[in-house]
């Protein structure tokens, strides 16, 4: 009997132990190699670097746009520069790329250039004891200064501009809008007035988007609505930054989760389990009318459906009066030069060739702009869509702000959450703003900004 | 060989597996308990005391993930002590196409959590999903089963049981095999029918496959996080945050000593559930 029992406790146990290690050596595997391999490659280069052909290394995110990109930069630049050739180091996007970057910063296994987020995520890199100072690069007198200031961290500048400005606002279908009479909305109670008559057409045509099965998309309302945020209170950045403003006692900042409020009952039946992609059929084939979106899908709207983008439209999100209609802009992602490269100027080389006039050419023959350019001298191609040309006047008009999270290194990690408990009519918008408050206050504690 | 030697030349050969989970598992666990003491960027750390735990305990989300994790932990493992208990006892019996419904039943242990994660919520869907076309078609209308805050819970914990009964099942079937025969034939002779050989053979007999399978699933129910961030990342908004996707959150956002106070935290919530439970299901258990 009890040997049995013995028997059988044992073989459970080696099943359950072969069950755990198959899993753990899977994760482990995955990283491993990940990380393992770029080392190999860092040292092989440096042994042969006797004026002969030189290696550099660019981790670049896996986004179909960003690679698109980084390779017409590479095959231009090392057309100009024959002795260099650059190899792409995959990097997942989102925030495991976040956290695959500072674990090579740390371990000193970084790439010896990398394609990575400007604005608060940069903060976070602590760029002055892992990045090189871009500072007094030739390259830097072209750039404009908007941009700067989002790749700035204690007054030296770190990055150079890898795509356009981008923008957040309302895509719209145009088609949707004539066949209802409706003409573009603004102020924020014309764009809901726009929305119910959608809505009670009946056509089973959704009014408004959602997507939040990615949930960052969820947050793109209340992130769109920075314009409209420091148009009212101009200094609210600052004091932000400060621990002196707050959202839920900043009339014109709660405003931006009340808008999250006002759209509830407005999306598609299907909005939690509908992802970006799906989300931008909806919009081309005209079964959603409105998507409070980034500017940066258009690329991939063209590269979808490039017959359907004369269709869609774009406008700034409203604010309560018209007077004061204006965008949020989104400064483009940029790429740094690890601190610690063998291949310093060769490095040096490539961030000069992306952050001029021939970087961005490179650039628009693969993914064309989202908005101006802030290399100074870069033109839009003539054959930028039509949702493009709409923002221009936004910026001709200087009618604009960068978003919050190029003013400011605080934004709290639970945005993406609270948008949706306030988009999916969980909560209210007053709960909302006070919930994001304490989320910010745990994040600047913890990155130890002083104030809090 | 000289008397010490015979005494201690044994413990070298234990000495590979012993610096390998000295380095991979003891050393780490040791760290994780000084890193959730400080506020760690991974580029430098500042000691701040106890102020992560204070801050992971002030968490909005917290009590919820703690009643989700409680709730996830106690309905899957039920349903897999239920469940695998019957298909143990099916798969025992003398039916046809045994093997291959063995096989079945414990195939889907074998798949990846994030394929069966990613495959179910698209099963899951609330409009274009396989389960909602299929009742529909049946005439019940349709579940919006991860997106509906109150019951996306349950949606995971359900996948969760189809996804781990196989496991349990194996442990009754091989629970229930290492049964004597003398059981069953002092049964026949007493005339006793089919449910009361369930009832007073099977049940109590099993009984320590049954604890085996309570404490897989309950710690496994516990810190279970792969399934649940495959299929909803704790969402729509925290309606299925369990503490482990909490602290993955933390992770993400890059407060690394904050995530690791966390994990002390969900170590120290685990052994105190589990502990106790062990010491009170194997008091129960009867020789056989």
């Amino acid at each position: 009997m009890k040997a049995k029992k013995a028997a059988f406790v044992a073989s459970s146990l080696l099943i359950a132990g072969g069950l755990l290690t198959a899993c753990g050596s899977d994760n482990n595997g995955g990283n491993a190699s990940g990380t393992a391999a770029p080392t190999a490659e860092n040292s092989a280069s440096g042994s042969n670097n006797g004026g002969k052909k030189v290696k550099l290394t660019a981790m670049v995110g896996n986004a179909t746009d960003t690679q698109n990109i980084a390779k017409a930069l590479i095959a231009a630049f090392e057309k100009k520069y024959p002795n260099i050739t650059v190899e792409i180091e995959l990097s997942p996007g989102g925030t495991e790329g976040d956290n695959l970057a500072k674990t090579k910063l740390a371990t000193g296994d970084m790439s010896d250039v990398f394609f990575y987020n400007s604005g608060s995520l940069l903060q976070a890199l602590n760029p002055e004891q892992n990045l090189v100072d871009l500072t007094n690069e030739p390259f830097q007198a072209n750039i404009e200064d908007s941009f700067k200031q989002a790749v700035t961290y204690n007054g030296k500048v770190y990055g150079a501009p890898t795509q356009s400005t981008g923008t957040g606002g309302w895509f719209y279908n145009k088609k949707i809008y004539s066949d209802l009479g409706l003409s573009v909305p603004k102020t924020w109670e014309e764009l809901m007035a726009n929305v119910k008559k959608i809505s009670e057409a009946d056509s089973g045509i959704a009014p408004i988007i959602g997507t939040y099965k990615d949930t960052w998309t969820s947050q793109l309302i209340f992130l769109s609505d920075y314009y409209n945020v420091q148009a009212s209170a101009p200094n609210f950045a600052a004091d932000y930054t400060a621990n002196k403003a707050k959202y839920a006692t900043t009339p014109s900042a709660l405003r931006s989760f009340e808008k999250m409020q006002d759209i509830v009952g407005y999306l598609n039946k299907d909005y939690l389990a509908t992802n970006l992609d799906a989300g931008l059929k909806m919009l081309v084939e005209g079964k959603g009318a409105h998507y409070p979106m980034l500017s940066m899908i258009i690329p991939t709207i063209l590269q979808n459906t490039p017959d359907k983008i004369d269709d869609i439209g774009f406008f700034a999100q409203p604010g309560d009066n018209a007077d004061q209609n204006g965008l949020t802009v989104w400064m483009p992602g940029a790429v740094y030069v690890y601190k610690n490269t063998p291949h310093l100027e060769e490095a040096l080389q490539f961030v000069n060739f992306v952050g001029s006039v021939e970087g961005m050419e490179a650039i628009a023959t693969v993914s064309k702009p989202t908005g101006p350019y802030v290399v100074k001298g870069a033109e839009m191609p003539e054959d930028t869509p039509q949702a493009v040309k709409d923002m221009l006047p936004y910026f001709e008009n200087g009618k604009n702000a960068p978003a919050l999270e190029f003013l400011s290194p605080v934004k709290g990690p639970s945005l993406e959450n609270i948008t949706i408990q306030v988009g999916s009519g969980q909560i209210d918008a007053l709960k909302a703003a006070q919930d994001y408050d304490k989320d910010v206050e745990k994040q600047a504690k913890q990155l130890g900004l002083s104030g809090w | 060989m000289n008397k010490v030697m015979k005494r201690t030349y044994s413990y070298a050969f234990l000495l590979p597996a012993a610096v390998i989970y000295l380095i991979i598992f003891i050393l780490p666990t040791i760290m994780s308990f000084f890193f959730s003491l400080t506020r760690w960027t991974l580029f430098d750390w500042e000691f701040i005391g106890f102020d992560n735990f204070v801050t992971f305990f002030q968490e909005a989300s917290l009590s919820i993930g703690f009643k989700n994790t409680f709730i996830y932990a106690v309905v899957t493992c039920l349903l897999k002590v239920v469940i695998g208990l019957l298909l143990g006892v099916l798969l025992t019996s003398k039916i046809r196409t045994r093997g291959y419904l063995r096989s079945v039943v414990f195939f889907p242990t074998l798949v990846s959590t994030i394929a069966v994660g990613i495959a179910f919520s698209m099963m899951m869907h609330p409009t274009l999903g396989l389960i909602n076309k299929a009742l529909e078609a049946i005439g019940i209308p349709a579940v919006d089963w991860l997106g509906n805050p109150d019951l996306a819970l349950f949606s995971v914990a359900l996948t969760d049981v189809w996804k781990g009964v196989g496991f349990a099942t194996v442990i009754y079937i091989a629970g229930i095999m290492s049964i004597p025969e003398q059981y069953y034939e002092a049964l026949q002779i007493d005339g006793g029918n089919a449910f009361q050989k369930f009832r007073h053979i099977i049940v109590p007999l099993s009984r320590s496959a049954t604890n085996t399978v309570i404490i897989f699933a309950f710690i496994g129910g516990l810190r279970s996080f792969d399934l649940i961030w495959s299929m909803t990342r704790g969402g729509p908004g925290y309606a299925t945050d369990v503490i482990a996707s909490i602290i993955y959150k933390q992770y993400q956002a890059g407060f690394y000593g904050l995530a690791t106070a966390g994990n002390v935290i969900l170590f120290v919530f685990v052994a105190l559930l589990a502990f106790p439970l062990n010491y009170f299901l194997t008091r129960k258990e009867v020789d056989l």
